[in-house]
Protein backbone atom coordinates (compact mmCIF):
# COMPACT_ATOMS: atom_id res chain seq x y z
CA UNK A 1 0.00 0.00 0.00
CA UNK A 2 1.67 3.31 -0.77
CA UNK A 3 -0.33 5.60 0.40
CA UNK A 4 0.22 6.40 4.29
CA UNK A 5 -2.55 7.32 6.01
CA UNK A 6 -2.26 10.41 8.20
CA UNK A 7 -3.28 10.69 12.06
CA UNK A 8 -6.47 12.47 10.54
CA UNK A 9 -7.59 9.42 8.37
CA UNK A 10 -6.78 7.11 11.21
CA UNK A 11 -8.69 8.82 14.10
CA UNK A 12 -12.12 8.70 12.71
CA UNK A 13 -15.10 7.20 15.05
CA UNK A 14 -15.25 3.81 12.62
CA UNK A 15 -11.64 3.24 13.72
CA UNK A 16 -12.04 3.76 17.12
CA UNK A 17 -11.61 0.55 19.30
CA UNK A 18 -11.22 1.85 22.74
CA UNK A 19 -12.23 4.75 25.08
CA UNK A 20 -13.77 5.83 28.01
CA UNK A 21 -17.14 4.26 29.16
CA UNK A 22 -19.99 7.00 28.91
CA UNK A 23 -21.05 5.46 32.45
CA UNK A 24 -18.31 7.78 34.14
CA UNK A 25 -19.40 10.87 33.77
CA UNK A 26 -17.38 14.54 32.58
CA UNK A 27 -16.34 15.10 36.10
CA UNK A 28 -12.63 15.21 36.38
CA UNK A 29 -11.75 12.39 39.07
CA UNK A 30 -10.72 13.40 42.35
CA UNK A 31 -7.94 11.30 42.81
CA UNK A 32 -4.14 11.72 42.86
CA UNK A 33 -2.33 10.93 39.67
CA UNK A 34 -1.63 7.21 39.35
CA UNK A 35 -4.42 6.18 41.64
CA UNK A 36 -5.88 2.72 40.85
CA UNK A 37 -9.23 4.03 42.14
CA UNK A 38 -10.02 5.67 38.43
CA UNK A 39 -9.28 2.11 37.13
CA UNK A 40 -11.16 0.34 39.50
CA UNK A 41 -14.17 3.11 38.77
CA UNK A 42 -13.81 2.24 35.21
CA UNK A 43 -13.81 -1.64 34.95
CA UNK A 44 -17.02 -1.59 36.94
CA UNK A 45 -18.71 1.26 34.92
CA UNK A 46 -17.44 -0.82 32.01
CA UNK A 47 -18.64 -3.78 33.17
CA UNK A 48 -22.19 -2.32 34.00
CA UNK A 49 -22.31 -0.68 30.39
CA UNK A 50 -21.46 -4.22 28.12
CA UNK A 51 -24.10 -6.24 30.75
CA UNK A 52 -26.34 -3.52 29.78
CA UNK A 53 -27.14 -2.90 33.61
CA UNK A 54 -27.15 0.92 33.91
CA UNK A 55 -30.87 1.34 34.78
CA UNK A 56 -31.04 -1.64 37.48
CA UNK A 57 -27.75 -0.93 39.19
CA UNK A 58 -27.65 0.60 42.60
CA UNK A 59 -24.24 1.55 43.96
CA UNK A 60 -22.85 2.37 47.63
CA UNK A 61 -19.98 4.67 47.81
CA UNK A 62 -18.06 4.27 51.13
CA UNK A 63 -16.19 7.41 53.16
CA UNK A 64 -12.87 7.31 51.84
CA UNK A 65 -11.01 8.94 48.97
CA UNK A 66 -13.97 7.42 46.97
CA UNK A 67 -16.37 9.17 49.28
CA UNK A 68 -17.30 10.88 46.03
CA UNK A 69 -17.65 7.74 43.88
CA UNK A 70 -21.32 8.86 43.09
CA UNK A 71 -20.12 12.44 41.17
CA UNK A 72 -17.94 9.82 38.88
CA UNK A 73 -20.51 7.25 38.17
CA UNK A 74 -23.57 7.72 35.69
CA UNK A 75 -25.70 5.08 37.92
CA UNK A 76 -28.04 5.16 40.66
CA UNK A 77 -25.72 5.74 43.68
CA UNK A 78 -26.49 6.08 47.35
CA UNK A 79 -23.60 7.50 50.08
CA UNK A 80 -23.60 5.55 53.56
CA UNK A 81 -21.89 6.16 56.58
CA UNK A 82 -18.40 5.10 57.65
CA UNK A 83 -17.83 1.16 56.68
CA UNK A 84 -21.71 1.36 56.57
CA UNK A 85 -22.02 0.09 53.13
CA UNK A 86 -22.61 -3.57 54.00
CA UNK A 87 -25.40 -2.57 55.79
CA UNK A 88 -27.01 0.10 53.50
CA UNK A 89 -26.38 -2.51 50.48
CA UNK A 90 -28.21 -5.49 52.30
CA UNK A 91 -31.55 -3.00 52.79
CA UNK A 92 -31.73 -1.87 48.80
CA UNK A 93 -31.17 -5.84 47.84
CA UNK A 94 -33.89 -6.64 50.00
CA UNK A 95 -36.15 -3.90 48.83
CA UNK A 96 -35.54 -4.64 45.49
CA UNK A 97 -34.19 -8.04 44.89
CA UNK A 98 -34.54 -7.90 41.05
CA UNK A 99 -31.60 -4.61 41.09
CA UNK A 100 -28.27 -5.98 40.88
CA UNK A 101 -26.34 -3.97 43.90
CA UNK A 102 -22.96 -2.99 44.64
CA UNK A 103 -20.45 -1.69 47.01
CA UNK A 104 -17.51 0.19 46.70
CA UNK A 105 -15.25 0.53 49.44
CA UNK A 106 -11.74 1.36 50.50
CA UNK A 107 -9.73 -0.70 53.13
CA UNK A 108 -9.92 2.15 55.92
CA UNK A 109 -14.29 1.64 55.61
CA UNK A 110 -14.39 -2.30 54.59
CA UNK A 111 -11.64 -2.95 57.03
CA UNK A 112 -11.81 -0.93 59.96
CA UNK A 113 -14.62 0.87 61.34
CA UNK A 114 -16.71 -1.68 58.79
CA UNK A 115 -15.37 -4.86 59.47
CA UNK A 116 -18.41 -6.11 61.57
CA UNK A 117 -20.84 -4.95 58.75
CA UNK A 118 -18.99 -6.57 56.50
CA UNK A 119 -18.14 -10.08 58.33
CA UNK A 120 -21.64 -10.08 58.93
CA UNK A 121 -23.34 -8.95 55.41
CA UNK A 122 -20.90 -11.68 54.36
CA UNK A 123 -22.18 -14.39 57.02
CA UNK A 124 -25.40 -13.75 55.80
CA UNK A 125 -24.58 -14.62 52.02
CA UNK A 126 -26.29 -11.40 51.47
CA UNK A 127 -26.76 -11.44 47.26
CA UNK A 128 -24.36 -8.81 46.53
CA UNK A 129 -21.34 -7.83 45.03
CA UNK A 130 -18.07 -6.02 47.00
CA UNK A 131 -15.24 -4.20 45.65
CA UNK A 132 -12.67 -3.64 48.13
CA UNK A 133 -9.70 -1.40 47.14
CA UNK A 134 -6.43 -1.79 49.33
CA UNK A 135 -4.15 0.59 49.52
CA UNK A 136 -2.77 -0.44 52.84
CA UNK A 137 -3.02 3.17 53.84
CA UNK A 138 -5.95 6.09 54.87
CA UNK A 139 -5.28 7.77 51.61
CA UNK A 140 -7.90 10.66 52.54
CA UNK A 141 -7.17 11.60 55.76
CA UNK A 142 -3.62 12.11 55.08
CA UNK A 143 -1.55 8.76 55.21
CA UNK A 144 -2.25 7.39 58.37
CA UNK A 145 -1.77 3.69 59.58
CA UNK A 146 -5.13 1.41 58.36
CA UNK A 147 -5.67 -2.17 58.97
CA UNK A 148 -3.84 -3.45 56.32
CA UNK A 149 -0.43 -1.76 56.49
CA UNK A 150 2.24 -3.46 56.19
CA UNK A 151 4.48 -4.48 59.01
CA UNK A 152 7.35 -2.13 59.42
CA UNK A 153 5.48 0.20 56.99
CA UNK A 154 6.14 3.82 57.37
CA UNK A 155 2.73 6.04 57.75
CA UNK A 156 1.69 9.37 59.67
CA UNK A 157 1.06 7.37 62.86
CA UNK A 158 3.48 5.11 62.41
CA UNK A 159 6.60 7.30 61.53
CA UNK A 160 8.99 4.66 62.69
CA UNK A 161 7.24 1.60 60.76
CA UNK A 162 4.49 -0.91 61.72
CA UNK A 163 5.38 -2.45 65.12
CA UNK A 164 3.45 -5.75 65.20
CA UNK A 165 4.19 -6.27 68.50
CA UNK A 166 2.59 -3.13 70.01
CA UNK A 167 0.03 -2.56 66.23
CA UNK A 168 -0.45 -6.08 65.43
CA UNK A 169 -0.85 -7.79 62.03
CA UNK A 170 -2.10 -6.49 58.47
CA UNK A 171 -5.91 -7.96 58.57
CA UNK A 172 -6.22 -10.15 55.36
CA UNK A 173 -9.93 -9.47 54.89
CA UNK A 174 -10.27 -11.36 51.88
CA UNK A 175 -8.84 -14.97 53.34
CA UNK A 176 -10.75 -13.93 56.39
CA UNK A 177 -14.17 -13.54 54.72
CA UNK A 178 -13.46 -16.36 52.22
CA UNK A 179 -13.92 -18.51 54.91
CA UNK A 180 -17.64 -17.85 55.15
CA UNK A 181 -20.06 -20.53 54.12
CA UNK A 182 -22.13 -17.64 52.46
CA UNK A 183 -19.57 -16.01 50.19
CA UNK A 184 -19.60 -17.33 46.79
CA UNK A 185 -17.06 -15.83 44.62
CA UNK A 186 -14.03 -14.25 46.67
CA UNK A 187 -11.07 -13.16 44.96
CA UNK A 188 -7.82 -10.50 44.65
CA UNK A 189 -7.07 -8.65 41.62
CA UNK A 190 -5.14 -5.92 41.20
CA UNK A 191 -4.92 -2.57 38.34
CA UNK A 192 -1.43 -1.99 37.67
CA UNK A 193 -0.86 -3.75 34.13
CA UNK A 194 -2.84 -4.33 31.25
CA UNK A 195 -2.92 -7.98 32.30
CA UNK A 196 -3.83 -7.24 35.47
CA UNK A 197 -6.49 -4.82 34.67
CA UNK A 198 -8.05 -7.50 31.99
CA UNK A 199 -8.42 -10.38 34.90
CA UNK A 200 -10.09 -8.02 37.38
CA UNK A 201 -12.64 -7.11 34.45
CA UNK A 202 -13.55 -10.74 34.55
CA UNK A 203 -13.34 -10.69 37.90
CA UNK A 204 -15.99 -7.71 37.91
CA UNK A 205 -17.74 -9.28 35.40
CA UNK A 206 -18.10 -12.91 37.20
CA UNK A 207 -19.22 -11.38 39.95
CA UNK A 208 -22.31 -9.45 38.86
CA UNK A 209 -23.23 -12.50 36.93
CA UNK A 210 -23.56 -14.70 40.18
CA UNK A 211 -25.05 -11.98 41.70
CA UNK A 212 -27.79 -12.16 38.69
CA UNK A 213 -28.04 -16.10 39.35
CA UNK A 214 -28.60 -15.43 43.01
CA UNK A 215 -25.73 -16.71 43.95
CA UNK A 216 -24.81 -14.87 47.09
CA UNK A 217 -21.88 -12.35 47.89
CA UNK A 218 -19.53 -11.91 45.51
CA UNK A 219 -16.27 -10.03 47.00
CA UNK A 220 -13.63 -8.53 44.96
CA UNK A 221 -11.03 -7.32 46.54
CA UNK A 222 -8.21 -5.08 44.16
CA UNK A 223 -4.92 -4.23 45.71
CA UNK A 224 -3.83 -0.85 44.55
CA UNK A 225 -1.25 1.86 45.41
CA UNK A 226 -1.50 5.09 47.19
CA UNK A 227 1.75 7.20 45.92
CA UNK A 228 0.62 10.19 47.96
CA UNK A 229 0.63 8.40 50.81
CA UNK A 230 3.32 6.09 50.35
CA UNK A 231 5.70 9.28 49.07
CA UNK A 232 6.12 7.45 45.93
CA UNK A 233 5.85 8.64 42.38
CA UNK A 234 3.05 6.55 40.45
CA UNK A 235 5.37 4.07 38.55
CA UNK A 236 7.69 3.80 42.08
CA UNK A 237 4.36 3.00 43.84
CA UNK A 238 3.55 0.43 41.10
CA UNK A 239 6.81 -1.54 41.64
CA UNK A 240 6.64 -0.92 45.37
CA UNK A 241 3.11 -2.58 45.38
CA UNK A 242 4.62 -5.73 43.29
CA UNK A 243 7.42 -5.82 45.76
CA UNK A 244 6.07 -5.64 48.90
CA UNK A 245 1.90 -5.72 49.00
CA UNK A 246 1.89 -8.81 46.82
CA UNK A 247 3.89 -11.54 49.05
CA UNK A 248 1.35 -10.29 51.74
CA UNK A 249 -1.54 -10.01 49.60
CA UNK A 250 -1.14 -12.40 47.00
CA UNK A 251 -3.01 -12.28 44.05
CA UNK A 252 -5.49 -14.76 42.54
CA UNK A 253 -8.91 -16.41 42.86
CA UNK A 254 -9.45 -17.37 46.80
CA UNK A 255 -12.87 -18.89 46.91
CA UNK A 256 -14.60 -20.73 43.45
CA UNK A 257 -18.01 -21.65 42.97
CA UNK A 258 -18.00 -25.03 43.61
CA UNK A 259 -18.89 -27.23 40.51
CA UNK B 1 0.53 -10.80 7.60
CA UNK B 2 -1.93 -8.03 8.06
CA UNK B 3 -0.55 -4.94 9.08
CA UNK B 4 -2.13 -2.47 11.23
CA UNK B 5 -1.64 1.21 11.93
CA UNK B 6 -2.96 2.83 15.26
CA UNK B 7 -3.29 6.31 16.66
CA UNK B 8 -4.29 7.80 20.05
CA UNK B 9 -5.73 10.86 20.99
CA UNK B 10 -5.33 12.12 24.82
CA UNK B 11 -8.00 13.94 26.33
CA UNK B 12 -4.87 16.39 27.42
CA UNK B 13 -7.31 18.57 30.20
CA UNK B 14 -7.78 15.14 31.70
CA UNK B 15 -4.57 13.84 32.06
CA UNK B 16 -3.18 14.04 35.30
CA UNK B 17 0.62 12.78 33.93
CA UNK B 18 0.99 10.37 35.94
CA UNK B 19 3.01 8.74 33.20
CA UNK B 20 1.42 5.09 33.50
CA UNK B 21 1.17 4.51 30.04
CA UNK B 22 5.11 5.29 28.95
CA UNK B 23 6.45 2.37 29.99
CA UNK B 24 3.54 0.11 29.20
CA UNK B 25 3.80 1.47 25.36
CA UNK B 26 5.74 -1.49 23.71
CA UNK B 27 6.19 0.76 20.58
CA UNK B 28 7.51 3.76 22.15
CA UNK B 29 5.24 6.11 20.95
CA UNK B 30 4.17 7.60 24.35
CA UNK B 31 6.27 10.46 25.97
CA UNK B 32 5.32 13.30 28.24
CA UNK B 33 4.49 16.86 26.27
CA UNK B 34 7.12 19.42 27.78
CA UNK B 35 3.86 21.91 27.44
CA UNK B 36 1.33 21.84 30.58
CA UNK B 37 -2.44 21.44 30.75
CA UNK B 38 -4.82 24.20 32.66
CA UNK B 39 -4.33 22.04 35.72
CA UNK B 40 -0.21 22.05 35.30
CA UNK B 41 -0.07 18.41 34.58
CA UNK B 42 2.91 17.70 31.58
CA UNK B 43 0.45 15.55 29.30
CA UNK B 44 0.93 12.24 27.85
CA UNK B 45 1.58 12.57 24.07
CA UNK B 46 1.71 10.16 20.65
CA UNK B 47 5.54 11.01 19.18
CA UNK B 48 6.05 8.63 16.79
CA UNK B 49 3.99 6.74 13.81
CA UNK B 50 4.97 2.79 15.62
CA UNK B 51 1.35 2.74 17.36
CA UNK B 52 0.11 -0.55 16.63
CA UNK B 53 -3.47 0.15 18.75
CA UNK B 54 -3.14 -2.59 21.37
CA UNK B 55 -4.84 -0.38 23.76
CA UNK B 56 -2.65 -1.19 26.65
CA UNK B 57 -2.64 2.03 27.23
CA UNK B 58 -5.78 3.60 27.56
CA UNK B 59 -6.62 0.68 29.83
CA UNK B 60 -4.20 1.03 32.56
CA UNK B 61 -4.96 4.97 32.29
CA UNK B 62 -6.71 5.89 35.41
CA UNK B 63 -8.78 8.77 34.75
CA UNK B 64 -9.76 7.40 31.30
CA UNK B 65 -8.04 10.08 29.06
CA UNK B 66 -6.39 8.03 26.22
CA UNK B 67 -8.64 6.81 22.93
CA UNK B 68 -7.51 4.34 20.94
CA UNK B 69 -7.84 4.30 17.12
CA UNK B 70 -6.77 1.32 14.83
CA UNK B 71 -6.95 0.40 11.43
CA UNK B 72 -6.11 -2.74 8.96
CA UNK B 73 -3.24 -1.95 6.18
CA UNK B 74 -4.98 -5.13 3.76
Amino acid sequence: MDHILTRDEVTVPENLVYSRTCLLTDNALSYCPGCGHGTAHRLIMETIEEMGLQADTIGVAPVGCSVLAYDFMDIDMQQAAHGRAPAVATGIKRLYPHKTVFTYQGDGDLAAIGTGETLHACNRGENIAIFFVNNGIYGMTGGQMAPTTLPGMKTATSPFGRDTASMGFPLKMTELIAQLPGTYYVTRQAVHTPAAVRKTKKAVEKAFQYQKLNKGLCFVEIVSNCNSGWKMTPLESNKWMEENMFPYFPLGDIKLPKP
Amino acid sequence: MAKVKGEIVVNTERCKGCELCVPICKEKTIAMSPGLNSKGYHYATSTNEDCNGCTNCAIVCPDGAISVYRVRLD
